[in-house]
Formats: structure tokens, C-alpha cells, sequence
């Protein structure tokens, strides 16, 4: 038996502990948002959040997430209220297919909780792990600025983070 | 012992200082910046070819600046040393600088001002080369593009930030003469000789450092260390599972995945890069030479790895209350990693093959659990994710001690949770000590 | 707002759900007529768009009289935006709210057969549908409440669907009755004035993104039946391999399995749990044994192989007496180009579900076409196509064929040996890698000369390639069923002629060139599979040709720019190359070392969208990086519906191009395909991005709709090689342009 804290709430499962979190993300909670690309690391697709970071949630087993705190693209809003960064890449209009987005909204919220001032050399390196075949880089790189200039930090600091 | 180093260090200074009064070298004037266009095009070529063994571009680029133009941080034991920019740039770069003032940089270790280089430039290895491999190299960096860059001073602490302790140094540990070819040793090996020692300057990684960080000559390539990183002995305790051959080698040098060895890793990436880059006979001699000097294998290693390899292809034990290591390594590593994975995915090592896993200790391994293995952005080759922040240091131990006990016959690694939190180097510490030493008798 | 879930009750689904099932009145006109096959009965001068198979308004529109106004199209959303587009021209000629339309987009049960949503149709084929339908809708409206009223129809006027005038307002959904809107629909009448438009050519929104950039249920992917299981498939090492063995029991024992399907050399594995199901696949894989199939070629000959492989010679193009005679005293210029095999490379693996029940097969699928999806896969299984249903949804981006035809066959294969029970199957991503069918390898040889006062005497053009289209059907084209005990192999190939083209898309040359002749060496075999890339040949022959003609003006001695302009007669051409060159400050460049520009045109088919790019870059020596920097283009559509999309496109377009022309090849060698995954098939990261993509939408209200999602990608490449050229004297002609390639041209 596994605990997981998935946005806020525990879940206990049965599965296997050396399961990748994504299929218990996705089958028995029913998330979307992180989504299969490749289960090799290599495309970011299937990001959330352990205390913060950005992890591979394909290639991480559940029993290494015990009494951490995971956060998928679900904890930081919903269509009806979207969070800073959703928010940002709406107004931007930044998705094609939008297979890869969810993942790449999780990588950026680590990183303005990190650095809400961050440069644009360094939103591009941050970004490396992450594909996108549409072609949607310019509007991805448009909405984090956006998210970052838009008072996004503000909104996070008032969630009490404290952006480091 | 620490009023011992004391001592050494104090009259070190003293006596670096003392030396330095007596014999500043002389400044070589400066010259116009010579014309690109009237250097050979072939000497330029082969000067290319030199660089590339000499892994210039590595230290002479900072993350993400341009290349030769320096900036780059190189930790040492006792503080951060900036490279220098060596474009032809006249203000912040070798633009003035004659072929007389480059030779003895690279031989000397002075700028042309006749200042003294910090050894992380590794002038007593470069000292070896021939003078026309010297004029090549020359040509090259002067007909690269200029770039106007300042490199950032260096962080030393007193005494280390006075350079001409430096001349003191170089009076103890740098050894005079050209490269000398050995008649008791064929072709391509006398090659391989000239380049491993000197301007592939292996053993400023492989061979250990004495406490005043010169290698120690009687221990050449027996394994030494770069950035946090061990290079691994070539000669002696070598760890690779299945003994190197002349062939594996030359693949490995030349950044191709060999069968039993893998590729290389941490700062030994970019060395195998560049030598991929040149003709093959550079990665030939070198590993001809090297593979002479550690002798013949031993004769039982490659049945050992076999068996070694054998039992490691049993099923994870992944049952109920198992090794956490063992779900770590089901969950996260086995895909690309484990016997019989299908397509062998991102080309991945089988791990009983794994000389990170047959290292004293566990710190190669922890770099690449962490940060994984990259290619040169847009250009295929070995990739692995970094498992910084999935992995908390105590799974990371947990994986480390799993992987060593499946894929290995080697005892367990002591003091394995140190080298995860990162309080292990050996060096570091000594390092550390000394300038504790200094520090408190500075003071007093 | 629309649909992305259908009625789930499992009754429901077969039946086709209820009050909306649409029995149109009569049948497509053509069985397979769209797509790249469409081209062929592109200009027949009757009905536009889609009107031509479902010529009747309520193919396409239906209002109820509760108000609700459902729009149906038989294209699918492929992230190009196409159902806001089509919302968006449905209301502005309906003069409805946006939020009252509802759009039921590609589902056999449902909407018209509009084939396959590809080759940039959508909206010349339904979004003008829709147009005309929507438009004659509301006349049809119009002068039943005129009547109704008494008064003459001009003094009426329409308000968010209800009319207005003589001091009485009735609503749409008063007027319809079941047969009101079954009219033929009159194309000839003037949808309304262009001028008025408040809807139409607005940066409206896409109605799929917010639910997509929130974890809704989006994609194919996504969807969760009651009961659902999961399977994975196992393929032989090369196409056509035959299983020897595999260890089916040993498999069927693993925690979860509820059991491996097998038909001939066709293997599955079917399990409760996904991850069960991943695993069990690994060890279905390892314990398979296979023989035989054909020899794959070595990659590092590709041009060689192509150019020596038997081929047929077409003609497609000739002006003036033919032939490299030139003029007396020209200049010959001489060039090869070549480009490798390309991938897709979907983000997401291909993904289906499948049901048997009751004698009838459903599947969900990211097909781009369902009608001819449900063709092929009930050839397959041996069925009448009534018996199955494909409905689409939506997957990750696929760029042309990808694998989700196959996935779709995968589901109903092993749907159909677990009835009653919702199967989803997701590739892994190294079969994506492996079983996609990739854009074709190319080669083209050009040759012109150059009189003495810089103009072309000649110009002769041939290109190499196989085949660019293998969509299904047949059966054949299928993956899965050359697998089966009852094999369909080889695929089949299509050669789509001129004026589209496929291997020749974009082969002649739009500049006014006396003498000039171009040949097309079509490959009919297949040492790779192939199918339809995004643009097709248009890809390399755009990169050829442009490349080519900057040749000339080099060596002419002229501006890039300027050399263009003088051969190109079509103003809208001219106007898009003017504005991408203005907007860049093409004139006022600064060149600095290893930094130049480069900058190429096309319109796409030659009869699609035209474009221009300009772009500035910098080529670092050392490392043979090339760096875009700052990218201008200018593109013209016809009549806009929404300047994002357009935008979008377009972006996207020139990002993808920049990394196919940079980075990609599928390696290959006799033993197997070596592009297994991202590291092996390295494509463009976020450090490549170009600094900047600006892009000029130029509006053309009243004129007909200009596919745009692959007018981007040919000129990109082309203007990439250019400003390569431009900056460092080195031409590179051989497609990826690759850090080593650059390195090894400037080194010496
Ligand atoms: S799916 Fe996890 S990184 Fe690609
Ligand atoms: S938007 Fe389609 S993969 Fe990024």
C-alpha cells in the first residue's frame, strides 16, 4: 500500500510500488493532465510537481513519492478558474494540438515559484527537457513571460508560496 | 601533521615570492594582430585537428559564451579559476601576442606580460609539444574570430591569489624538456606517448594530485579526479568490468558505445567528443598506448563479468516489502537499462558493464542519477534523464547500494551516504584543510 | 461548448444516439473522393468545397426549435483550430452569438463524408460548406418570416437568431420545421457582404484550448469506458517479418493479463492494468522470435539509392522548345539536392479504443479521415462498413499519416477478440518511432543557365522520390494487416498528379522562365514505408527550388529579392514577398561575421496559400551551430476567418521546418531502423527556437479560403539554406543541415 498526497489529497493505493506515478495519475484518478509521450524521459510530457520540482511522472516509481507532495497541471486551476500560468498561455493562445502544453505549464509554474524574475536565456534552458512538434515554441516562451509579467508571482505569493 | 602543512605552505610562499623577485620573467612585446589570411591554410587545419585533441574549446568556453573566448569557471581545491580568452581579440584576447609569447605560455605557464598561468592550465603537460605542433595551434587560435571578452578575475584566497607563488611551483614541480620519443616502444605507441602526455594532458585528470596539487609522477594515470568526478585509473586499479582491449578503446576515445565499457561520461564527454571529430589515428595511438601501459589483462576478468552480468539478469526482486532500491531501478532504470529491454531504448548500458558502479566510490554515479547525460543539443547520441528532484537523497542511496550489490562482485560502498550528501572528497576535504591551515596562520 | 464526448450509454453508440442520427438524403458522390486524392477533382466547376458530395443544407446545419444550432463537419480538429474557424463562419452568416453553435466534427455515425482532413482542405472544402449552407440557411429564413410577416425581406434584419422588423421579432427556432432546411444550396447567391463581417477574420479564441490547458478529457487518450482494459501491441523487427514463436502462455500467467491476441504474425497483449500491460508487452517482446522480411536500405546512401532505383518519368511541366539548349554565351548553373527520410514524430504515441458489442465494432480514433479509416478496417475484418463506426477524437498533432490508422486497426483487432469489453491501445514511443510511415527521401538535380544580362535562359528541374501518399484504404495500407496470418502486402502507392502534385508538390517553378522543363522520377517501390508528411514533396521541392534560384541570383549578381520579383507576375505573390521583405528591413540588413539573411517563397500547390519568409542567422564556426535569429513572414490566405490561426500556423510552420532542415533524419541501416526515440531522432529543443517569428497576415475579404498549415515549411527551409549561404559563402544542399555538416563545410 502506497499514500500519495496528489494536489492536496491523500490516495491510497494497491498498485505496485515500482509503478510510474503517471498510470495511477491517470487510470486511477482519472487525471489528464499528465500525459504518456515517450516513458523515457526524453519529452517532458508527463511532468507534475513533487514538492515543487518538476519530475518525469513516467519514469518515477509511486514508492519513491510517499509523504511528498505532488502537484499535476489539475492543482493549479480549472477551466472555470485557471491559474496564473493557464491563464497566460490562454490569452496567448499558446497550443497547436496542445498534446505537449499541460507538461510544459508544469515545468514553468517550478520555475517562477523559483524565480519570478527569470530572464529569457534562462526560460529557454529551463524549458530544454520539453518537446513540442507543432512548432508552438514562440507563443510557450510568449505565455511564460506573460505569466511572469501578468502578476502571476503575486497571485502564487498570496497562495503562500514564497518564491525562492 | 597540520603544523607540518603550515610549514610547507609558508615557506612556499616565502620562497615563491623570493624566487619570483630574483627571476620575473621578461614581458614579450606585443605585436600588430597578425592578418588571418597569412597563415597557411593547411597549418590551420592541423592546428584544428590539435586543438580539438587538446580539448581547448572545453575549458577556453564559458556556458553558453563563445568559443576560445574563456570565461569558464574551473573549480579547484582551492578556489574558482577563470579560463582565458584566447581569440585573437587585440584588447581581451592573444591578439598581440607573438608566436614567441604563445610558445612559452604554453610551455612556461606566463602570459605575454611575463604574469604567471594558475597549472589549471596544464602547461607542464603542454611543454612536451613540438615547436611546429605549437606554430600550428598558433595559427589556428589566430585566425579564429575575435571576441571582445573580459575573463572574470579569479576567486583565490591569500596566499593563492599572489601568483608569483606560482614561480615557486613551477620550481618544484615543472619538468623541463621536449617530448622524447621512447625506442623501446613501437608506432603507433611513441604517438600515443606524445599525445597522452602531452597535449591530450590525460594525466591532469587520471593521475593523482600531492597535496599542492602537482600529479604525482610515480603514480601516472592511476586514477585522479576533475570537477567532482573520478577519472578512473588506466593503469593498475582499473575498473572497467571486461579489461580494455586496443579496440575498445579506440571506440571509446572516439565517443562510439562499446560493448562491455559504454560511453564516457562527466568531463570525460567532451574530450571524447572532440576526439571523434579528428582522424582516427590520434584515438589509436592514444589507446594503444595506454592499453601497453596497463599491460595484459587479467586473464580471469572477462569469465568474472560474465558471471557477474549472468546473475545480475535474474527478476527484479520486486515483491512486497523489497529492497526500495530494487523498485527505484524496476520503475525508473529498467527500461533502458535492463537485460533484454527490448531495442535497447536510448542506449542505454546494461549496469553490470557500468564502471561508475566498480568505482571506489559512488560519486559518478550520484552526477549522473542527478543530472542524467545529454547530447549536444539537436544532435543524436546518449540521453538520460536527470533524477534530480524525483529522487531524494536517501532513495539515491538506496538505488546506489541496490545497483552495487546486483551488478557487481565488489563489497558495498562505505560511507555511502556521505558521498550522496556530498560530503566526501577526499581531496576537497585536504584542500579545505590546508586553507583552514593558511587562514588560522594568517592570523596568528 | 461542442462535442468532444459522444452519448457513452454503449446501446447509444451504435445506433448513433438518438435524436441527432442524420440520414442524409442522398450519399457522397464519391466513395474515397478527398484529401490528396481530391486534388484530382479539384476545379470541376460546380458546387464549391464539400457542397459538391452533400449538396443540401442540412448536411450541414441544423437548428431546433429550441434554438439550437448544430453545424456538422466531416474534418476533424488537429489542433490547426478548424472548429473555431468554422464556428466562427457558421455564426457570422447564421448572425448567431457564438456561444449558440454547436459543432459535431468527424464521427461516421454523425457528419458528412469529407475524407481526410489533410493536405490544408479544411477550410477550402468545409469551411466554404459551411459558408454557402449557413448562408442560404438564414435566406431560407429570411424569406419565410418575410412571408410570414407580410413584408418585403429587405426591411428585415437578424439579431443573435431571431429576426427583426415590422415591430415583431420571431426566433429561428420557430420557424423550422423537419424539411425546411433540406434545400439544395445556391452557391451562385452572395453569402453576406464581407465588409459587415464582425465575426468572421477576428483573433476569436479556440474553443479546444481551455479545456486542454486544464486536464478536461481532450484527446483520444483521455477517454475512459466502464469496463475499459488496456493493450499494447509487439511488432517484428521489419515490416514484414513472420513470428516464429513467442512465449504466449508464459504471458498470459503475468499479474493482470487477461490475454495475448495472436493472428499470424499480428501479436497483442491485452491486461486490466495499463502499466500490466506494458509490462507484459516486454516480456511478450523478449520471448518473440522472428524471420525473414525485406532489407532495409543503408541510410548513408539514400540519394544514391534513389537515383538508381527504377523509376517512371513524367513530365509535368514544359515551356519554350525544352531542353538545356540556353542562349549563346550562358552561364550553366549546376546543384543536387537531397533530403532524408523524415518523421511525423507525434509528442504522443498513436491511441485508439475499440468496442465489439452486438455485432457491431466502435472506434474512437486521432484518424485524419473516419469515413475511409471505417473503409479500410472493414476491408480488414472482412465486414460490411455498416457494422462499424469510426469516431474521431482528438489525438496529439499528427502532421499528415501517422500511425493512427494503424493504432485504430490495432483496436479493432483486439477489440474484437475481447467483445463487450472497451479496449484502449497506446503505442510505446519507440514503435511510433519505428512504424510510422515517413516522409520519402528525396533527390533533385537542377540546371539552369544564365544569359550574359543575368536572366534564365533555361531551367531544367528532376526530382527523385517514392510515393508520398499510402493512406488507407486499401486494407493494405494498414500496418497491422500485413501482419495478419491473411497478410495484405506490400502497401499500396498513389502518385497524385499535377497541379497539387504529391512527390512533385511545388516542383514547377512559379517564376516566368522561358525554356523550362521538369521532371518527375516517381519511385513506385518502397524501400521505407511512406505516406503524406505535412506538405509532402512540397517540403524539398521548395527547399530545392528556392535554394536554386538564390543560386542564380548569386551568380547573377542580383538581390535575392529583387531576382524574385522580376520573374513573378501573380500581384498577390509579389505582394506577400514585398511585405515579408519591407517588414524584415530586408534592404537595410546589416551583415556581420557568420550572421547574413536568407529569404524564399512559395505558394503552397502552387494554388494554396502563398507565403514568404525572411530570416536573419547566425552561423557559429566552431561548432557548426546555426542560430535563427529574427524571422518576418508574410502570408496570404484569401479571405481571413481568424489571423491568430492563420498566425499560428504559420509559426508553427517555420519552427517545424527549422527543425526538420536542421536536425532530421531517420537513420537506418539493412539490420533496422535505428530512430527508436528522441535520442536517436533528435529534434528541435527550446535553445533552437529562432529569437523571434513575426508574421503578416494579409486579408482578402470575398476571396475564397487558402489552405495554410503547410505553406510555412518549404520556404523555411529554403530561407534557412539561404541565409546559411549568405552568411558564411557555404552552400549546404544536403537536408538535415547539421552541426557537422556546417562544421565540415567551413573547416580548412
Ligand atoms: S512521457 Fe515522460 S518524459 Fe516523455
Ligand atoms: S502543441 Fe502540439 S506538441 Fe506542442
Amino acid at each position: 500500500m502506497v499514500t500519495l498526497n496528489v494536489n492536496g489529497a491523500p490516495f491510497e493505493t494497491d498498485t505496485d510500488p515500482d509503478t510510474p506515478l503517471l498510470y495511477v495519475l491517470r487510470n486511477e484518478l482519472e487525471l489528464n493532465g499528465a500525459k504518456f509521450g515517450c516513458g523515457l524521459g526524453q519529452c517532458g510530457s508527463c511532468a507534475v510537481l513533487a514538492d515543487g520540482r518538476p519530475i518525469f511522472s513516467c519514469l518515477t516509481p509511486i514508492s519513491v513519492l510517499e509523504g511528498r507532495e505532488i502537484t499535476t497541471l489539475e492543482g493549479l486551476g480549472t477551466i472555470d478558474a485557471p491559474g496564473p500560468v493557464q491563464a497566460a498561455f490562454i490569452e496567448e493562445q499558446a497550443a497547436q494540438c496542445g498534446y505537449c502544453i499541460p507538461g510544459m505549464i508544469v515545468r514553468a509554474e517550478a520555475l517562477l515559484r523559483r524565480n519570478p524574475a527569470p530572464s529569457d536565456q534562462t526560460i529557454r534552458d529551463w524549458m530544454e527537457p520539453h518537446l513540442c512538434r507543432c512548432g508552438t515554441h514562440m507563443r510557450i516562451l510568449r505565455a511564460i513571460r506573460r505569466a511572469i509579467d501578468g502578476g502571476g508571482a503575486e497571485t502564487r505569493a498570496r497562495d503562500g508560496e514564497t518564491p525562492a | 601533521m597540520r603544523k607540518l602543512l603550515v610549514a610547507i605552505v609558508i615557506l612556499l610562499v616565502l620562497g615563491g615570492a623570493a624566487y619570483a623577485w630574483a627571476v620575473s620573467a621578461p614581458e614579450i612585446e606585443a605585436i600588430e594582430p597578425p592578418d588571418p589570411a597569412s597563415f597557411d591554410p593547411e597549418l590551420v587545419s592541423r592546428g584544428r585537428t590539435l586543438a580539438l585533441i587538446g580539448n581547448c574549446n572545453e575549458c577556453h568556453n564559458a556556458e553558453g559564451g563563445e568559443p576560445y573566448a574563456g570565461g569558464r569557471p574551473v573549480e579547484s581545491p582551492y578556489g574558482v579559476i577563470y579560463s582565458t580568452n584566447i581569440t585573437p581579440d587585440p584588447e581581451t584576447g592573444i591578439g598581440r601576442w607573438s608566436p614567441e609569447a604563445f610558445a612559452r605560455s604554453m610551455r612556461e605557464g606566463l602570459d605575454r606580460e611575463g604574469g604567471h598561468l594558475y597549472p589549471a592550465f596544464p602547461y607542464p603537460h603542454y611543454r612536451l609539444l613540438r615547436d611546429e605542433d605549437i606554430e600550428a595551434l598558433y595559427a589556428f587560435l589566430m585566425t579564429r574570430r575575435p571576441v571582445r571578452a573580459e575573463a572574470p578575475e579569479s576567486e583565490l584566497p591569500f596566499p593563492f591569489n599572489i601568483r608569483p607563488i606560482l614561480a615557486g611551483w613551477n620550481l618544484l614541480f615543472l619538468e623541463e624538456g621536449r617530448f622524447v620519443a621512447d625506442p623501446s616502444l613501437d608506432e603507433p605507441r611513441n604517438t600515443g606517448a606524445y599525445l597522452v602526455r602531452g597535449l591530450g594532458h590525460c594525466g591532469a585528470c587520471h593521475t593523482p594530485r600531492n597535496l599542492l596539487q602537482a600529479e604525482e609522477r610515480d603514480r601516472f594515470l592511476m586514477g585522479g579526479e576533475n570537477s567532482g568526478w573520478h577519472a578512473p585509473a588506466l593503469v593498475g586499479a582499473v575498473p572497467a568490468a571486461v579489461p580494455w582491449t586496443e579496440e575498445a578503446m579506440t571506440g571509446y576515445l572516439r565517443r562510439e558505445f562499446v560493448e562491455g565499457h559504454g560511453i564516457g561520461l562527466g568531463p570525460m564527454e567532451p574530450v571524447t567528443r572532440n576526439l571523434s571529430r579528428v582522424p582516427e589515428e590520434a584515438a589509436v595511438a592514444m589507446a594503444a598506448y595506454i592499453t601497453g601501459l596497463a599491460g595484459p589483462p587479467d586473464p580471469g576478468a572477462g569469465d568474472r563479468a560474465e558471471r557477474v552480468a549472468e546473475r545480475s539478469r535474474e527478476p527484479i526482486p520486486t515483491g512486497l516489502g523489497a529492497d526500495p532500491g530494487a523498485h527505484i531501478y524496476a520503475g525508473a532504470c529498467a527500461r533502458c537499462h535492463e537485460h533484454g529491454t527490448p531495442d535497447r531504448l536510448a542506449f542505454g548500458i546494461e549496469l553490470a558493464y557500468s564502471a561508475s558502479l566498480r568505482l571506489p566510490d559512488a560519486r559518478n554515479l550520484v552526477h549522473v542519477i542527478r543530472n542524467g547525460v545529454k547530447p549536444p543539443p539537436g544532435e543524436a547520441g546518449f540521453y538520460m534523464p536527470g533524477f534530480d528532484g524525483a529522487l531524494t537523497d536517501d532513495q539515491i542511496v538506496a538505488l546506489a547500494a541496490f545497483l552495487r550489490a546486483r551488478f557487481t562482485d565488489l563489497p558495498p560502498w562505505e560511507n555511502l551516504e556521505d558521498t550522496v550528501a556530498g560530503r566526501d572528497l577526499e581531496e576537497d576535504e585536504t584542500g579545505q584543510a590546508i586553507l583552514g591551515l593558511v587562514r588560522s596562520g594568517g592570523d596568528g | 461548448m461542442n462535442d468532444p464526448i459522444p452519448d457513452l450509454t454503449r446501446r447509444g453508440l451504435l445506433s448513433g444516439g438518438g435524436a441527432l442520427v442524420v440520414s442524409f438524403a442522398i450519399g457522397p458522390r464519391l466513395a474515397l473522393a478527398q484529401g490528396e486524392e481530391a486534388e484530382v477533382v479539384e476545379q470541376r466547376g460546380e458546387l464549391p468545397g464539400s457542397l459538391k458530395d452533400y449538396p443540401f443544407v442540412d448536411s450541414w446545419i441544423r437548428i431546433g426549435a429550441d434554438d439550437t444550432i448544430l453545424v456538422m463537419t466531416g474534418k476533424a480538429e488537429l489542433g490547426q483550430g478548424i472548429k473555431t474557424a468554422i464556428i466562427q463562419i457558421a455564426a457570422e452568416q447564421l448572425q448567431v452569438a457564438l456561444p449558440r453553435i454547436t459543432l459535431q466534427t468527424a464521427d461516421t455515425g454523425m457528419t458528412p463524408n469529407e475524407g481526410y482532413t489533410a493536405a490544408s482542405h479544411s477550410m477550402e472544402e468545409s469551411g466554404t460548406a459551411v459558408l454557402h449552407a449557413a448562408a442560404q440557411a438564414r435566406r431560407v429564413l429570411l424569406d419565410l418570416a418575410a412571408g410570414r410577416l407580410g413584408v418585403p425581406v429587405e426591411t428585415l434584419s437578424v439579431e443573435d437568431g431571431v429576426i427583426v422588423g415590422a415591430g415583431q421579432r420571431i426566433r429561428y427556432g420557430e420557424l423550422v420545421d423537419d424539411q425546411l432546411l433540406h434545400v439544395r444550396v445556391d452557391a451562385r447567391d452572395e453569402a453576406h457582404d464581407p465588409s459587415g463581417y464582425t465575426i468572421m477574420g477576428e483573433p476569436v479564441p479556440r474553443v479546444d484550448i481551455p479545456p486542454k490547458l486544464t486536464g478536461e478529457v481532450a484527446y483520444v487518450h483521455d477517454l475512459r469506458l466502464p469496463g475499459m482494459v488496456h493493450a499494447r501491441v509487439v511488432r517484428p523487427p521489419v515490416y514484414d517479418a513472420r513470428l516464429e514463436s513467442a512465449d504466449i502462455a508464459a504471458v498470459e500467467a503475468m499479474p493482470g493479463v487477461l490475454g495475448v491476441v495472436r493472428d499470424g504474425s499480428y501479436l497483442a497483449v491485452v491486461a486490466e492494468g495499463e502499466y500490466q500491460a506494458v509490462r507484459a508487452m516486454a516480456a511478450l517482446q523478449a520471448s518473440a522470435r522472428w524471420t525473414g522480411g525485406m532489407t532495409l536500405p543503408d541510410g548513408a546512401g539514400i540519394a544514391d539509392m534513389l537515383r538508381s532505383l527504377p523509376s517512371q518519368e513524367n513530365v509535368i511541366h514544359e515551356t519554350g522548345p525544352g531542353g538545356a539548349a540556353g542562349g549563346a554565351g550562358a552561364r550553366r548553373v549546376e546543384a543536387t539536392y537531397t533530403r532524408p527520410y523524415q518523421m511525423h514524430g507525434s509528442i504522443g504515441p498513436s491511441c485508439a479504443v475499440g468496442l465489439a458489442e452486438d455485432g457491431g465494432l466502435t472506434v474512437w480514433s486521432h484518424t485524419q479521415g473516419v469515413y475511409p479509416d471505417r473503409a479500410a478496417i472493414a476491408e480488414m475484418l472482412g465486414v460490411s462498413e455498416d457494422v462499424v463506426r469510426v469516431i474521431h477524437m482528438e489525438g496529439s498533432g499528427c502532421y499528415g499519416h501517422n500511425g493512427a490508422d494503424d493504432a485504430a486497426a490495432d483496436a479493432a483487432l483486439i477489440a474484437r477478440a475481447f467483445p463487450g469489453r472497451p479496449v484502449r491501445v497506446l503505442w510505446m514511443r519507440e514503435q511510433e518511432h519505428m512504424w510510422e510511415p515517413y516522409g520519402s527521401g528525396m533527390v533533385v538535380s537542377a540546371s539552369a543557365g544564365l544569359d550574359p544580362s543575368g536572366g534564365i535562359s533555361d531551367w531544367s528541374y528532376d526530382l527523385w522520390s517514392t510515393t508520398h501518399v499510402t493512406r488507407p484504404p486499401p486494407a493494405r495500407n494498414l500496418a497491422p494487416a500485413w501482419l495478419l496470418e491473411r497478410s495484405l502486402w506490400p502497401p499500396k502507392d498513389v502518385n497524385i498528379p499535377q497541379p497539387a502534385g504529391g512527390a512533385d508538390r511545388n516542383a514547377v517553378p512559379p517564376y516566368t522562365i522561358p525554356n523550362a522543363r521538369v521532371v518527375e522520377h516517381y519511385i513506385p517501390v518502397m524501400p521505407l514505408r511512406v505516406s503524406a508528411l505535412r506538405s509532402l514533396g512540397a517540403f524539398m521541392n521548395v527547399f530545392a527550388l528556392e535554394s536554386f534560384v538564390d543560386e542564380l541570383a548569386l551568380a547573377a549578381g542580383a538581390d535575392p529579392v529583387a531576382f524574385r520579383l522580376a520573374r513573378l507576375e501573380d500581384p498577390r505573390a509579389r505582394e506577400v514577398v514585398q511585405a515579408a521583405a519591407d517588414r524584415f528591413g530586408w534592404a537595410d540588413f546589416e551583415r556581420g561575421p557568420g550572421r547574413g539573411r536568407g529569404f524564399a517563397y512559395a505558394r503552397y500547390k502552387n494554388l494554396a496559400a502563398y507565403c514568404a519568409v525572411a530570416m536573419e542567422v547566425e552561423v557559429e564556426g566552431e561548432t557548426g551551430e546555426i542560430r535563427i535569429g529574427r524571422v518576418v513572414a508574410a502570408c496570404d490566405s484569401g479571405q481571413v476567418v481568424n489571423p491568430n490561426g492563420i498566425a499560428n500556423q504559420i509559426e508553427g510552420g517555420i519552427v517545424q521546418s527549422s527543425s526538420w532542415t536542421r536536425f532530421e533524419e531517420v537513420r537506418v541501416t539493412p539490420d533496422g531502423i535505428l530512430s527508436r526515440d528522441w535520442a536517436s531522432y533528435p529534434i528541435l529543443r527550446f535553445p533552437h527556437a529562432p529569437a523571434s517569428v513575426e508574421v503578416h497576415v494579409v486579408d482578402r475579404p470575398g476571396e475564397p479560403f487558402l489552405g495554410t498549415g503547410e505553406a510555412a515549411q518549404g520556404p523555411a527551409a529554403a530561407a534557412i539554406a539561404n541565409a546559411v549561404a549568405d552568411a558564411t559563402g557555404a552552400r549546404l544542399r544536403d537536408l538535415p543541415l547539421t552541426a557537422e555538416k556546417v562544421r565540415a563545410a567551413l573547416a580548412g
